[in-house]
């Protein structure tokens, strides 16, 4: 899958529904292009301590409706810089859902999971299956259409448009 | 088979007949990004390969998310934008100028049956002008810009019909949080709204504002007003949906019984009567936002305020949409009864609304807002409370000094 890790194994950290994007990065801190900075902010008015914890190529999981509210790219940004690797929530927001895919960051949607905070997850991005490893429950994503799965393919709109100069199906 | 309006639209745009469901590739009539999304949007287009915007005309840059910026770090993003607009011979609106939504109806970059793509999630305000409107983040805005096209998938649609005329002292902004809280934040996510119905056709453009811009809000990726009573200051045609489109849902209210309504903490959908929160007991008022900020909405405070001082344990914030809006409370007197009363006036923009500057609330402290969204941390303090409600609900509120229902000064 090009320049997006297909395989990945690594733990889950596991919120509820409806996290929107100020809780994601809060307004205040999105006005930069320094991305160290949205990073250290991540998910600060959610779990203070997911900064401290979170892993190099870690799995955030979540519920519905996550990434609702303002169209900031930011905070797929902040997710990605702080090393979240992919997102699997049961659903997304369309904006962020967009947003993720257009800066390289995979996001799964699995209408039914049912994953826990800790769980050791092997996610195959190609197939788009997950193999909760802790609980022993295996699960497939939603298809992404094909036009975000040749962005994602490229690590994202950036180099998807360096590459084609204009949109194709 | 019919079609909805965003079918519609869509389908004039690509130049073939679409159905809900398709993938489609579209020319986009206009683009614009705010100093939240723009400075990353130069940083892809420029990494993209762009060299020059599709159309100077019909893109532009806005400084009102923290405008005057507020630090070193903002002024230099700010200095990025002016640069950029200059270079590429496209408008940049500067501070006080107005907030992006607001100057882009103004100004004419957006009108009915237009695709219009804006880097700020209250795009969909347009669908006021029976537009289709999306907001995206910043890398979809500089492809965008850079190739006059969005892809996009042609979404199902939600009709909401409200038969029944508001009653007096009830306003667009308690019709719409009442169709947030029964759709809910999620209820139309990926989905088109169309508005319809007797409710809607006596509203002025400012209110069909109102309603369109909390689209978002409910998750749409579009929310478009029935055009029927629509009126603009210049020649249009309007796109209307065909008697067999097809929805995928459809409510059905009777809104003439509707009292004001408040969003309470913290989500836009949490909604009740105001009488579930009358007498809560509040530190700070604030009116402004592309939900909220438009004349309409500073002169039915200035109606509740004429004459009165606010509660003395309150501070009142006021930002015009725009510097027009401005001018035009500044001409008819309702700006200087607002300072009168005890408003403290801010530069036109988006002000305290996304948290960054110009009235960040203290911990414990209880806000009354105009604006459409309370989430935690909003407006930038994550141990303070936002109420959401009608601009007449701030104004009464900050009279009383806690959340009051508004229908008593203006019936």
């Amino acid at each position: 899958m090009g320049k997006v890790q297909t395989t990945i194994t690594a733990k889950a950290h596991v919120y509820g529904d409806h996290i929107d994007t100020d809780r994601i990065i809060p307004g205040k801190y999105t006005k930069t292009l320094d991305l160290s900075t949205l990073a250290n902010h991540v998910l600060e008015d959610l779990d203070p301590n997911f900064n401290k914890e979170v892993q190099q190529g870690d799995i955030l999981v979540a519920g519905i409706n996550f990434g609702c509210g303002s169209s900031r790219e930011q905070a797929p940004l902040a997710l990605k810089q702080a090393g979240v690797s992919v997102v699997i929530a049961r659903d997304f927001a369309r904006i962020f859902f967009r947003n993720a895919i257009n800066i390289g960051l995979p996001v799964l949607e699995i209408a039914d999971h049912n994953i826990k905070k800790g769980a050791k997850l092997e996610i195959d991005l190609k197939s788009g299956s997950v193999k909760d490893l802790t609980a022993n429950i295996s699960y497939t994503a939603t298809k992404l259409p094909d036009i975000m799965i040749s962005i994602l393919n490229e690590g994202g709109l950036v180099n998807y448009l360096k590459k084609n100069g204009n949109y194709s199906l | 088979m019919g079609q909805t309006i965003s079918e519609k639209i869509i389908s004039k745009h690509v130049g073939y007949k679409v159905h809900a469901g398709e993938l489609v590739i579209s020319n986009v009539d206009g683009a614009m990004a705010s100093d939240t999304t723009g400075p990353l949007t130069i940083k892809a287009f420029r990494e993209m390969g762009g060299k020059k915007v599709f159309d100077p005309n019909k893109c532009a840059l806005i400084i009102d998310h923290a405008a005057p910026s507020p630090n070193e770090r903002i002024a230099n993003l700010h200095k990025m934008m002016r640069d950029f607009a200059k270079e590429q011979g496209m408008r940049l609106f500067e501070i006080g100028e107005g907030i992006c939504h607001q100057v882009m109806v103004e100004n004419q970059y957006v009108k009915p049956g237009d695709i219009f793509i804006g880097a700020d999630s209250h795009t969909p305000t347009y669908g006021a002008l029976n537009a289709f409107a999306c907001g995206v983040g910043s890398t979809d805005l500089a492809a965008t810009m850079m190739t006059g096209k969005i892809w996009l998938k042609v979404p199902q649609t939600i009709k909401i019909t409200c038969n029944g005329k508001l009653q007096e002292g009830v306003t667009a902004k308690d019709l719409i949080l009442f169709l947030v809280g029964k759709v809910t934040v999620s209820g139309a996510t990926y989905q088109a709204i169309e508005f319809c119905g007797e409710a809607f056709e006596g509203l002025s453009l400012a209110s069909r504002m109102t309603i369109a811009n909390m689209s978002s809000e409910m998750g749409a990726k579009t929310g478009i007003v029935h055009p029927k009573g629509l009126e603009l200051d210049y020649d249009f045609s309007v796109v209307t949906p065909d008697e067999d489109a097809t929805y995928i849902k459809t409510f059905e209210f009777d809104v003439s019984g509707l009292e004001p309504q408040v969003s309470a903490p913290e989500s836009p959908d949490n909604v009740h009567n105001i009488s579930n929160y009358e007498g809560t007991k509040i530190n700070y008022a604030f009116i402004g936002t592309c939900c909220n900020g438009r004349l309409e909405d500073l002169d039915i405070a200035a109606q509740i305020l004429k004459g009165k001082k606010i509660h003395p344990d309150v501070r009142m914030v006021i930002a015009p949409a725009s510097q027009s809006v401005l001018l035009d409370a500044m001409s008819n007197g309702t700006m200087k009864t607002l300072i009168e009363a005890g408003a403290s006036l801010i530069t036109s923009g988006c002000g305290p609304c996304v948290g960054t500057h110009q009235g960040v609330p203290a911990d414990g402290e209880v806000v009354i807002s105009a604006a459409n969204r309370n989430f935690r941390g909003r407006m930038g303090n994550p141990n303070s409370n936002i109420y959401l409600g009608a601009p007449s609900t701030v104004a009464a509120s900050a009279l009383e000094g806690q959340i009051s229902n508004p229908k008593k000064y203006l019936v």
